[in-house]
């Protein structure tokens, strides 16, 4: 039962063969065994989801139960959720108990899906293994002496331990593919705009984008059919016809033009990493796909270009938290200015104030144009790039993370080194394309992941392109020993 | 371009957060390697470039001038750090 599909579970409450107040009491058993190690969840509220879980038990009864009802989710805790404390990692929201649902919170509940948990991440989902996490650090569970990656990391550490059939997470510069990589699993960013950010707390918001994470292409499918849609109250949200993602699964791949990106195989990858990615496009040809070389010159400027636009928006985002409204307050302070100084210097982590200050910084009076400006136009140099290459191929591949998962400790007193974790991943939510990870196989005893970059909107495909692969491979169904 | 700790904590006032001076010569470090990452933009010719904020082109977009959200205040309230008669209470600004 705790690697079955989305489908067979659905196919199991349907059949009656087990409730849903079962499943997630089954799986809120085995967080409790699991969780005080991996520390993949902050908050637990097992009778928030018994209660939903009883709901979808009479839903299923009556006959109207949709293909995620009564399945229980691992919900990223940057997802407000009605009722539930909402931490986004940070001790500046220890307390804040959500008043209102996120869009995506509200589409699993209509869809009678049962929330299982909050996960952890790296605070403000600033962060790539889960290190800057106010509520301690998550194991990786492949190796419990590893990062999961992040800033999804405690839904990918939950979904890869079995602890949830799937998870939620967002992606600003590979926070879902990443971890997704890391951990073993399939993992979608959508098309900056098809998922809605509303009540998702606010990172970079020209580049956050909300996704599923799940063992196979067609869980996250069935997820996106969910999750996707236009919102009003998000003003990037797009206005688009609802659209069912699974229906392309099982188009065959011949003639699938595939580009590969000779920057994503230059220095800085992994040789093991390399091996894995370079077998899975070897699997696609024997699948009727052809190869096709394509340039992205503008790769290694995808980081710089971030590190002001990200931290830029984060400055501005974050300056809501002055601990009058909600959030921390500091015990002792002399006036106003005194109070919110002290409330976040006591609220916010190190990474999160050094991201602030860079994005002050260049922010400041007369350095806009300079920084903020020239980032911008140079985003657009590398949105060209994938123009460019989607000439010559429907989509592009390569890794998703240039390692496997690392060392807790390894890379957290060099922000650099951290950054360039993301050099794959980052130019895709710069270009606002979609990106997606799928478990290819091992490097060192630990897990790769292909990365897939689809044009816009064409994630269907995407989902298509990995569920063939994942019918003669077997790697999204291993699972890691001592769970 | 290098910073100095008195720049540190000239940043850190704008963000509105305390720094202690160990802080700010640690936070210098730090700051120092993530701006000289960021250097590497000014290398690139951008003459010409049309900035980007978002993927697809669209424009903002309007609703009608109604109210649609209700009066949640006590609500929103039960999380505010302090709160009195309705209002939020902050240290005095005005003598």
């Amino acid at each position: 039962m705790i690697n079955a599909s989305l489908k067979d579970l659905a196919a199991a409450l349907g059949a009656k063969q087990i409730s849903s107040v079962e499943l997630t009491q089954l799986f809120l058993d085995r967080i409790h065994r699991l969780n005080p190690d991996i520390n993949a969840y902050i908050t637990l509220d097992a009778d928030r989801s018994l209660a939903q879980a009883a709901a979808a038990d009479v839903r299923i009864a009556q006959g109207n139960a949709g293909p995620l009802t009564g399945i229980p989710f691992a919900q990223k805790d940057i997802f407000c959720a009605k009722g539930w404390r909402t931490t986004c990692g940070s001790k500046m929201l220890e307390n804040f108990v959500a008043p209102y649902d996120a869009h995506i919170i509200s589409q699993f509940d209509a869809a009678g899906a049962v929330n299982l948990g909050k996960t952890n991440m790296d605070e403000f989902a600033m962060g790539s293994s889960n290190e800057t996490s106010y509520y301690g650090k998550v194991q990786n569970p492949w190796d419990r002496a590893r990062v999961p990656g992040g800033s999804s990391g405690g839904s990918a550490a939950a979904v890869a331990a079995r602890l949830a059939p799937a998870a939620t997470g967002t992606d600003t510069g590979g926070s879902i593919r990443q971890p997704a990589s890391l951990c073993g699993l399939s993992g979608l960013k959508p098309t900056y705009g098809v998922c809605s950010r509303y009540g998702m707390i606010a990172f970079a918001s020209s580049l956050d984008q909300a996704g599923p994470m799940a063992k196979s292409a067609e869980d996250l499918g069935l997820m996106m059919n969910v999750m996707a849609g236009f919102d009003q109250r998000d003003s990037t949200s797009l206005p688009r016809e609802k659209e069912d993602y699974t229906r392309d699964l099982n188009l065959p791949l011949k003639g699938l033009r595939i580009g590969i990106p000779k920057e994503y195989f230059a220095d800085g990858l992994d040789a093991g990493v390399a091996k894995v990615v370079l077998d899975a496009i070897e699997q696609y040809r024997k699948l009727g796909a052809e190869t096709v070389e394509v340039s992205l010159p503008n790769t290694q400027l995808s980081i710089p270009v971030y590190y002001v636009l990200a931290p830029a928006e984060a400055s501005s985002n974050l300056s809501r938290y002055d601990g009058v409204r909600y959030g921390h307050r500091a015990a002792e302070y002399t006036d106003l200015m005194d109070m919110y100084c002290k409330s976040r210097a006591e609220g916010f982590g190190a990474e999160v104030k050094r991201r602030i200050m860079v994005g002050t910084y260049v922010l400041s009076a007369g350095y806009y144009d300079a920084y903020y400006l020239k980032a911008q136009q140079i985003r657009r140099l590398i949105a060209q790039d994938f123009e460019q290459a989607f000439k010559q191929c429907d989509v592009i591949m390569g890794p998703a993370a240039p390692g496997t998962a690392f060392k807790t400790g390894e890379k957290t007193n060099d922000p650099v080194a951290m950054y360039l974790e993301d050099l794959y991943t980052i130019a895709v939510n710069l270009a606002g394309l979609p990106g997606m990870s799928v478990p290819a196989g091992f490097a060192n005893g630990l897990p790769v992941g292909l990365q897939i970059i689809g044009n816009y909107f064409s994630e269907a495909r995407m989902l298509n392109i990995g569920h063939q692969y994942q019918q003669v491979t077997d790697w999204h169904t291993r699972m890691p020993e001592g769970i | 371009m290098s910073l100095t700790t008195d720049d540190v904590k000239r940043i850190a006032h704008l963000a509105r957060i305390e720094v202690t001076e160990a802080d700010a010569q640690a936070t210098l470090e730090k700051l120092g390697g993530i701006l000289d990452l960021i250097e590497q933009m000014q290398a690139v010719d951008t003459a010409g470039i049309e900035p980007m904020s978002h993927s697809q082109d669209v424009t903002q977009r309007l609703r009608e001038d109604a109210v649609t959200e209700t009066n949640q205040r006590e609500l929103f309230q039960s999380i505010a750090p302090a709160v009195e008669n309705g209002l939020y209470l902050v240290p005095k600004v005005i003598e």
